[in-house]
Protein backbone atom coordinates (compact mmCIF):
# COMPACT_ATOMS: atom_id res chain seq x y z
CA UNK A 1 0.00 0.00 0.00
CA UNK A 2 1.28 3.14 -0.69
CA UNK A 3 2.50 5.35 1.58
CA UNK A 4 1.23 9.11 3.26
CA UNK A 5 1.99 12.58 3.78
CA UNK A 6 -0.37 14.86 5.08
CA UNK A 7 1.24 18.36 5.17
CA UNK A 8 -0.40 21.90 6.71
CA UNK A 9 0.84 24.68 4.70
CA UNK A 10 0.19 27.92 7.01
CA UNK A 11 2.30 30.54 5.48
CA UNK A 12 1.77 32.28 2.70
CA UNK A 13 5.22 34.44 1.64
CA UNK A 14 7.08 33.02 -1.19
CA UNK A 15 9.78 31.51 0.72
CA UNK A 16 7.85 29.70 3.19
CA UNK A 17 5.47 28.39 0.12
CA UNK A 18 8.47 26.09 -0.88
CA UNK A 19 8.74 23.44 1.28
CA UNK A 20 5.26 22.08 1.04
CA UNK A 21 5.12 22.12 -2.28
CA UNK A 22 8.81 20.64 -2.78
CA UNK A 23 7.98 18.07 -0.36
CA UNK A 24 4.20 17.17 -1.67
CA UNK A 25 5.81 16.77 -5.58
CA UNK A 26 8.57 14.85 -4.58
CA UNK A 27 6.72 12.75 -2.32
CA UNK A 28 4.12 12.05 -5.22
CA UNK A 29 7.02 11.16 -7.48
CA UNK A 30 8.00 8.37 -5.32
CA UNK A 31 4.49 7.12 -5.04
CA UNK A 32 3.36 8.75 -1.60
CA UNK A 33 -0.14 9.57 -1.94
CA UNK A 34 -0.49 13.37 -0.55
CA UNK A 35 -3.02 16.02 0.88
CA UNK A 36 -2.41 18.75 1.78
CA UNK A 37 -4.13 21.36 3.89
CA UNK A 38 -3.96 24.96 3.43
CA UNK A 39 -5.06 26.96 6.98
CA UNK A 40 -4.62 30.30 7.93
CA UNK A 41 -2.23 32.62 5.44
CA UNK A 42 -1.18 29.23 3.79
CA UNK A 43 -4.56 29.40 1.98
CA UNK A 44 -3.08 32.22 -0.31
CA UNK A 45 -1.27 29.38 -1.82
CA UNK A 46 -4.68 28.47 -3.60
CA UNK A 47 -4.60 31.24 -5.37
CA UNK A 48 -5.25 31.70 -8.90
CA UNK A 49 -2.71 34.34 -8.71
CA UNK A 50 0.36 33.93 -7.19
CA UNK A 51 2.09 36.34 -8.67
CA UNK A 52 1.69 38.88 -5.73
CA UNK A 53 4.00 36.18 -2.95
CA UNK A 54 6.43 38.49 -1.53
CA UNK A 55 8.98 37.53 1.12
CA UNK A 56 10.31 40.06 3.49
CA UNK A 57 13.12 40.48 4.96
CA UNK A 58 11.57 42.48 8.17
CA UNK A 59 11.95 40.58 10.86
CA UNK A 60 14.17 38.09 9.21
CA UNK A 61 17.93 38.29 9.99
CA UNK A 62 19.03 35.30 8.28
CA UNK A 63 18.04 36.58 4.75
CA UNK A 64 21.34 36.46 3.00
CA UNK A 65 21.18 40.64 1.95
CA UNK A 66 24.08 41.90 -0.65
CA UNK A 67 24.69 44.31 1.95
CA UNK A 68 24.59 44.36 5.77
CA UNK A 69 21.01 46.59 6.54
CA UNK A 70 19.76 47.50 9.66
CA UNK A 71 15.97 46.68 10.56
CA UNK A 72 15.37 50.24 10.33
CA UNK A 73 16.26 50.20 6.75
CA UNK A 74 14.10 47.11 5.77
CA UNK A 75 11.27 48.72 6.63
CA UNK A 76 11.17 51.72 3.93
CA UNK A 77 8.85 51.45 1.19
CA UNK A 78 10.00 49.35 -2.21
CA UNK A 79 12.17 47.20 0.72
CA UNK A 80 9.99 43.92 0.27
CA UNK A 81 9.19 44.14 -3.35
CA UNK A 82 13.31 44.26 -3.87
CA UNK A 83 13.89 41.47 -1.70
CA UNK A 84 10.87 39.66 -3.70
CA UNK A 85 12.74 40.72 -6.94
CA UNK A 86 16.03 39.20 -5.55
CA UNK A 87 14.42 35.96 -4.73
CA UNK A 88 12.75 35.77 -7.87
CA UNK A 89 16.20 36.24 -9.95
CA UNK A 90 18.20 33.96 -7.89
CA UNK A 91 15.47 31.19 -8.32
CA UNK A 92 15.65 31.69 -11.84
CA UNK A 93 19.14 32.11 -11.78
CA UNK A 94 20.18 28.46 -10.02
CA UNK A 95 17.38 26.37 -12.12
CA UNK A 96 15.27 26.23 -8.85
CA UNK A 97 11.48 25.71 -9.70
CA UNK A 98 8.83 28.79 -9.38
CA UNK A 99 6.38 27.83 -6.83
CA UNK A 100 2.92 28.10 -10.24
CA UNK A 101 5.29 24.84 -11.62
CA UNK A 102 5.64 22.71 -8.12
CA UNK A 103 1.84 23.40 -7.57
CA UNK A 104 0.78 22.54 -11.39
CA UNK A 105 3.76 19.25 -10.67
CA UNK A 106 1.51 18.53 -7.60
CA UNK A 107 -1.50 18.90 -9.23
CA UNK A 108 -0.77 16.77 -11.86
CA UNK A 109 0.38 13.83 -9.61
CA UNK A 110 -2.85 13.41 -7.76
CA UNK A 111 -1.72 15.85 -4.80
CA UNK A 112 -5.06 17.15 -3.11
CA UNK A 113 -5.27 20.23 -2.25
CA UNK A 114 -7.57 20.86 1.28
CA UNK A 115 -8.59 24.42 1.62
CA UNK A 116 -9.56 25.31 5.40
CA UNK A 117 -12.93 26.60 5.42
CA UNK A 118 -12.69 28.25 8.85
CA UNK A 119 -9.89 30.86 7.41
CA UNK A 120 -12.68 31.32 4.17
CA UNK A 121 -14.95 32.71 6.10
CA UNK A 122 -12.28 34.23 8.66
CA UNK A 123 -10.75 36.30 6.09
CA UNK A 124 -13.87 36.74 3.29
CA UNK A 125 -12.08 34.70 0.58
CA UNK A 126 -14.18 33.81 -2.20
CA UNK A 127 -14.18 30.53 -3.14
CA UNK A 128 -13.35 31.96 -6.78
CA UNK A 129 -10.04 33.24 -6.20
CA UNK A 130 -8.87 29.92 -6.28
CA UNK A 131 -7.64 27.14 -8.52
CA UNK A 132 -10.20 24.65 -9.59
CA UNK A 133 -9.81 20.95 -7.99
CA UNK A 134 -9.78 21.79 -4.93
CA UNK A 135 -11.78 20.53 -1.26
CA UNK A 136 -12.98 22.33 1.50
CA UNK A 137 -12.56 20.91 4.87
CA UNK A 138 -11.83 21.95 8.61
CA UNK A 139 -9.46 20.36 10.85
CA UNK A 140 -11.39 16.44 11.39
CA UNK A 141 -10.68 16.03 7.50
CA UNK A 142 -7.45 16.68 8.19
CA UNK A 143 -7.07 14.56 11.52
CA UNK A 144 -8.69 11.75 9.40
CA UNK A 145 -5.90 11.30 6.89
CA UNK A 146 -2.87 11.69 9.13
CA UNK A 147 -3.69 9.52 11.47
CA UNK A 148 -3.36 7.37 8.67
CA UNK A 149 -0.30 8.91 7.12
CA UNK A 150 3.59 8.03 7.70
CA UNK A 151 4.50 11.04 7.73
CA UNK A 152 2.73 14.39 9.08
CA UNK A 153 4.58 18.34 8.75
CA UNK A 154 2.70 21.36 10.31
CA UNK A 155 4.99 24.26 7.92
CA UNK B 1 25.34 1.30 -20.86
CA UNK B 2 22.50 0.88 -23.43
CA UNK B 3 19.12 3.05 -22.59
CA UNK B 4 15.96 3.42 -24.02
CA UNK B 5 15.17 7.21 -23.05
CA UNK B 6 17.32 9.97 -22.00
CA UNK B 7 16.36 12.84 -19.97
CA UNK B 8 18.60 16.34 -19.72
CA UNK B 9 18.04 17.55 -16.03
CA UNK B 10 21.23 19.93 -16.29
CA UNK B 11 20.91 23.19 -14.76
CA UNK B 12 17.82 22.15 -12.79
CA UNK B 13 17.75 21.89 -8.58
CA UNK B 14 15.98 20.07 -6.60
CA UNK B 15 13.28 18.59 -6.60
CA UNK B 16 13.18 19.14 -10.61
CA UNK B 17 15.80 16.33 -11.49
CA UNK B 18 13.19 13.62 -9.49
CA UNK B 19 10.50 15.03 -11.32
CA UNK B 20 11.92 14.62 -14.47
CA UNK B 21 13.12 11.02 -13.62
CA UNK B 22 9.56 10.21 -12.32
CA UNK B 23 8.34 11.75 -15.65
CA UNK B 24 10.99 9.72 -18.19
CA UNK B 25 10.35 5.95 -15.95
CA UNK B 26 6.48 7.04 -16.82
CA UNK B 27 7.08 6.40 -20.37
CA UNK B 28 8.94 4.05 -21.16
CA UNK B 29 8.19 -0.01 -20.18
CA UNK B 30 9.40 -2.70 -17.47
CA UNK B 31 12.58 -2.99 -17.25
CA UNK B 32 13.91 -0.59 -19.80
CA UNK B 33 16.43 1.68 -18.56
CA UNK B 34 15.59 5.54 -18.69
CA UNK B 35 19.74 7.77 -18.49
CA UNK B 36 18.84 10.85 -16.54
CA UNK B 37 21.36 13.59 -16.18
CA UNK B 38 21.86 16.27 -13.66
CA UNK B 39 24.04 18.50 -12.37
CA UNK B 40 22.55 19.36 -8.85
CA UNK B 41 25.41 17.51 -6.38
CA UNK B 42 22.19 16.84 -4.43
CA UNK B 43 20.85 14.49 -6.75
CA UNK B 44 23.65 12.00 -6.38
CA UNK B 45 21.69 11.13 -2.90
CA UNK B 46 18.16 11.55 -3.69
CA UNK B 47 18.57 9.73 -7.27
CA UNK B 48 20.17 6.97 -4.28
CA UNK B 49 16.55 7.38 -2.45
CA UNK B 50 14.18 7.57 -5.14
CA UNK B 51 15.28 4.19 -6.27
CA UNK B 52 15.36 2.49 -2.51
CA UNK B 53 11.97 3.78 -1.95
CA UNK B 54 9.99 3.16 -5.48
CA UNK B 55 11.86 -0.10 -6.04
CA UNK B 56 13.37 1.37 -9.40
CA UNK B 57 17.07 0.03 -10.19
CA UNK B 58 20.10 2.04 -9.68
CA UNK B 59 22.07 0.05 -12.40
CA UNK B 60 24.92 2.59 -12.75
CA UNK B 61 25.93 6.40 -11.63
CA UNK B 62 28.76 8.12 -13.78
CA UNK B 63 30.29 11.93 -12.96
CA UNK B 64 31.72 13.71 -15.97
CA UNK B 65 32.49 16.85 -15.77
CA UNK B 66 30.52 18.03 -12.59
CA UNK B 67 27.68 15.85 -14.28
CA UNK B 68 25.96 13.09 -13.02
CA UNK B 69 24.44 10.45 -15.48
CA UNK B 70 21.85 7.69 -13.86
CA UNK B 71 20.94 5.05 -15.19
CA UNK B 72 17.43 3.81 -13.79
CA UNK B 73 16.06 0.21 -14.60
CA UNK B 74 12.29 0.75 -14.55
CA UNK B 75 10.48 -1.73 -12.07
CA UNK B 76 7.94 -4.73 -12.94
CA UNK B 77 4.30 -2.51 -12.63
Amino acid sequence: MAKKLALIASKGSLDWAYPPFILAATAAALDYEVQIFFTFYGLTLLKKDLSDLKVSPLGNPAMPMPIPMPNLLQMLPGMESMATMMMKQKVADKGVASIEDLRTACLESDVKFIACQMTVDLFDFKPSDFIDGIEFGGAATYLQFAGESDVSLFI
Amino acid sequence: MEFNKEVDASGLNCPLPILRCKKGLSEIGSAQVLKIISTDPGSVKDFNAFCVQTGHELLQMDEEHSSYIFYIKKRAS
